[in-house]
């Protein structure tokens, strides 16, 4: 087990490469995930104030090419 | 394709295929890593460092690969005004990135042990480090206009001119034969290593691919759900 860690004496720079991009990539994944789960409620929010009738009329005229 | 075009038909199959990629992409991380760790062997040479090529080439493959699709999408949203391309771009730019910094920053740890030294003004690291400013300039960029559609055409245009240094990264270790080693991966001929090594490779670099797509599908559709944002804000301003 120790000998696995170890890397030939290479660890510090193979555990720290690994690290390094487990934590970029799951940083970026859920800052990105956040992000959209924010957005949507927002939308939510502001499409339940509009009001039904008025989105779909908005969505038919430019509602789609935004 | 025009099928797709449609932002809010693209809104409802971007969220059932996220799921899927998700998925993918963590049963590609799982076995790739297994790989990496337990079924490659070490390098006759470099040991156990070698193990650190498991995530640098997947990432200096995603820096550049994420960098052409970011200016092709460019190209499509300058040529054709095409809704989703700018989107796209724009979704791609922070992966890429990470990516790119990633490769950097892994490739920096390689080399202490194997160079002795963390960084060199070698062809290949200067143009990927350029690579990295490109994409920091883009983001800059798109931010730096009051007019949103201002901001998304002149980074559009960067990215289309910073693509220059895709085939320059390419073949900088064959132009200037300075300290990075060429590609063991791209030869006439096969790689030049048994399939034990670069088979955990390949699948990281597909994982890596996933996890791109997965990432983008969010992106785009925080992206599409903000536009919307934008109009109904706008309505509740003008229209009461």
């Amino acid at each position: 087990m120790a000998e696995f860690f170890s890397m030939g004496g290479y660890g510090t720079y193979v555990w720290t490469s690994y690290g390094l991009t487990a934590v970029v990539l799951v940083v970026l994944l859920v800052v990105s995930l956040k992000s959209l789960k924010s957005t949507e409620t927002t939308f939510d929010r502001l499409r339940a104030a509009v009001g039904p009738k008025e989105m779909k009329r908005m969505e038919t005229a430019n509602g789609d090419e935004a | 394709m025009h099928r797709f075009a449609n932002p809010t038909r693209f809104l409802k199959i971007a969220a059932a295929v996220q799921p899927w990629m998700a998925g993918l992409t963590i049963i590609l991380f799982g076995t790739g890593l297994y790989m990496a760790f337990f079924t490659a062997p070490p390098d006759y040479q470099q040991g156990e460092s070698i193990r650190i090529m498991y995530v640098h080439v997947p990432a200096a493959w995603m820096g550049m690969f994420c960098y052409a699709a970011m200016a092709v999408a460019s190209a499509v949203a300058l040529i054709w005004k095409h809704p989703l391309a700018d989107v796209a771009a724009k979704a791609t730019a922070p992966v890429g990135a990470a990516f790119t910094f990633l490769s950097l920053a892994t490739g920096s740890l390689w080399g202490k042990p194997m160079w002795g030294t963390w960084w060199v003004w070698d062809a290949r690291l200067t143009s990927m480090l350029i690579l990295l400013f490109l994409y920091i300039g883009y983001m800059a960029l798109q931010g730096a206009f009051d007019d949103r559609t201002r901001g998304a055409k002149a980074s559009a245009v960067l990215a289309l001119v910073g693509a220059v240094n895709l085939p320059i990264i390419k073949f900088s270790v064959d132009w200037w034969n300075t300290l990075h080693q060429t590609s063991s991966f791209m030869k006439q001929g096969g790689p030049s290593m048994p399939p034990e090594m670069w088979i955990p490779a390949v699948v990281m670099a597909v994982a890596f691919k996933t996890y791109y797509v997965w990432v983008l599908l969010v992106r785009i559709r925080q992206e599409l759900t903000a536009n919307k944002v934008r109009i109904l804000r706008l309505k509740q301003v003008h229209g009461g």
